[in-house]
């Protein structure tokens, strides 16, 4: 029998009474890298903000592990986009890592010798030691990018949920981000991307949600990146997109 | 690789030496030495002052000592201010606060404490307003501060009117509330300022990582299940307390100086949270300390304005002096660049 490591039932959320995400069911199993691909406006990120009890939900039921949100924040890794934040905040690459390990210190306690080289470690994983000490602002868009998935490393979360990781990062990035997603997946763990470039799915992932306000599709890749669905998605604004370019990916 | 790595690292002006990146750990440990150096040169003003001519009697130690550690408290948590952008909202507190004082003196007299609580409870519910009305209507935040600012002040000052135009002596003073006034403060004021000072630090201290988790990312912390509403009231509440204790010294209008410009200067200097927010701290004690000496020499002299004066010196002094941010620094730098690239050419990397 399957783990789901998310599922999520009827899940709507409104502003001002227009549905963002509408009625949605979908499910992700355990030890997948998973996409939720849509067009612009289909809410990708809302259903995503939704789930982690960023933006509240107008109705509906989300589960991580069996468990509901409250139970299962400490299996929770996030990484936000990258514009949400002041990149000239006063700090260092590192200290962003480290901040991934508050939570598990707790209150009162001080960051030690044992959480800078755990950060130092996930740094070093995505290719960033030697910019550990730089400023944020000094970094590139992808070292950026990286730093924020360092964090998520070292939470040790057992679901990864990121933002549009691969968005305006040069192909180094690219490269070591998909390095990472896969190491994920072989450490049994499970990772959901909100993406956007159709040319990769395939090569990214093995499970996609297609969404567009309500779902489209929810399961394997080869079972649902299909033109059909894609049409259905993105309707006529798929024009960049020939039939045969669809079957070619 | 190494040679891609290295060119990138070119064009965002790293050091090099020995074509080795210059990792900045150094630098990191040498801005503890200038943060040192300027508290002396802050503290040299006490000497200076007297050898100027300054009489230090009982009254001027107890304007100085208060001013003094309002503008430590002050810089301190102005920063958080400074940091989550939202440097009007201090503008905002502190306006917001003078209907309180005038209805707590209305209720109880001229007693500073009940002034003090009828300003923050005021500011605390204009912010309160701001916060609702952002979250439920379309109105944006600056918007929403621009309204309840002046509705608040406006109230604030049809109250004092009102107040003056009773004919009763012991409302003089009141007006201290809106300019500032160093020569009112009391050594009780002092004492006051100064346990509650300690409080906020000791709980800036408890909390000190998550609060700074929240100021740089609000949403991670939200979505890693930190208690961040309780958090950001803990923030506001500190920020509340460094504005109403302030409003004595520097008086509502300018009171936002006093908080965010500290911030503002010791930003300048260096790229660690906690160092920024020592050197706020010596900035704003220097210039709560220095303001209120000068005016208290003449009584004429409104304390907010030299507080603000002094504290928009330091500010201008680090914007062009501070290493790496300064302008004569980054200028200094862009010419040794220019002569360095015009020399040195490119590895040509496989």
């Amino acid at each position: 029998m399957t783990t789901w490591a998310l599922e999520i039932e009827d899940l709507t959320v409104a502003y001002h009474s227009k549905p963002a995400v509408w009625d949605v069911d979908m499910t992700i199993p355990e030890g997948v890298v998973a996409a939720i691909i849509g067009p612009n406006g289909a809410g990708k990120s809302t259903l995503l903000k939704a789930a982690l009890g960023l933006i509240p939900k107008t109705a509906g039921h989300i589960q991580f592990y069996g468990k509901p949100y409250a139970q299962a924040r400490a299996w929770i890794g996030y990484v936000p986009q990258r514009g949400s934040v002041d990149w000239d905040f006063p700090t260092t690459a590192l200290d962003v890592v480290r901040m991934g390990l508050y939570g598990k210190l707790g209150w009162l306690k001080r960051v030690g010798k044992g959480e800078t080289a755990l950060a130092m470690n996930a740094l070093a994983q995505v290719g960033m030691a030697d910019f550990a000490h730089r400023q944020i602002r000094q970094l590139s868009g992808g070292q950026q990018q990286r730093t924020f998935l360092a964090r998520a490393l070292v939470q040790d979360a057992r679901i990864y949920f990121m933002d549009e990781p691969f968005a305006a990062v040069d192909a180094v990035t690219e490269r070591a981000i998909v390095t990472i997603l896969q190491a994920l997946r072989e450490q049994g763990k499970t990772v959901v991307v909100v993406h956007h470039d159709l040319q990769t799915v395939t090569d990214y992932f093995d499970w996609v949600t297609l969404l567009n306000v309500q779902l489209i599709a929810n399961g394997k890749t080869a079972d649902v990146f299909t033109p059909d669905n894609l049409r259905l998605a993105y309707g006529g604004k798929l024009a960049i997109l020939t039939d045969a370019q669809i079957e070619g990916v | 690789m190494g040679a891609i790595q290295k060119t990138d690292d070119l064009y965002r002006g790293n050091s090099y030496k020995d074509g080795m990146i210059v990792v900045p750990t150094a630098q990191f440990l040498s801005i503890w030495r200038v943060i040192g150096i300027i508290a002396i040169l802050a503290l040299a003003f006490i000497p200076i002052s007297i050898i100027l001519g300054v009489n230090y009697d009982y009254t001027l130690i107890v304007v100085a000592l208060g001013g003094t550690l309002l503008g430590i408290l002050s810089g301190v948590l102005g920063s958080f201010a400074v940091l989550r952008r939202q440097s009007l909202l201090g503008d905002a507190l502190s306006h917001a606060a003078l209907p309180g004082v005038c209805v707590a003196f209305l209720l109880f007299g001229r007693d500073i404490g009940a002034l003090l609580i009828g300003a923050g409870i005021s500011s605390l519910l204009g912010v309160q307003f701001i916060r609702t009305l952002t979250h439920t209507t379309r109105i944006k935040g600056d918007t929403a501060m621009g309204i309840i600012l002046t509705t608040w002040f406006a109230l604030g000052i049809a109250l004092l009117a009102y107040i003056q135009a009773q004919s009763n002596a012991s409302q003089a003073g009141l007006e201290k509330f809106i300019f500032g006034q160093a020569a009112a403060i009391r050594i009780g004021d002092v004492v006051m300022v100064a346990i509650v000072g300690a409080v906020c630090l000791v709980i800036l201290g408890i909390f000190w990582k998550e609060l700074k988790l929240i100021t740089f990312d609000l949403e991670f912390a939200q979505a890693n299940g930190y208690p961040v509403r309780f958090l950001d009231a803990i923030l506001s509440l500190l920020v509340v307390m460094a504005v109403v204790l302030g409003l004595q010294l520097a008086g509502v209008i300018l009171m936002v100086g006093l908080l965010i410009a500290p911030g503002v200067a010791a930003r300048q200097w260096t790229h660690n949270m906690g160092q920024m927010l020592t050197l706020a701290g010596i900035f704003g004690g220097f210039a709560g300390g220095a303001g209120a000496v000068m005016s208290a020499l003449d009584k004429n002299l409104p304390t907010g304005a030299l507080i603000i004066v002094v504290a928009t010196a330091i500010v201008l002094l680090s914007v062009c002096f501070a290493p790496e941010r300064g302008l004569i620094w980054s200028w200094r730098k862009h010419r040794q660049d220019a002569k360095y690239f015009a020399k040195t050419q490119p590895e040509r990397g496989a």
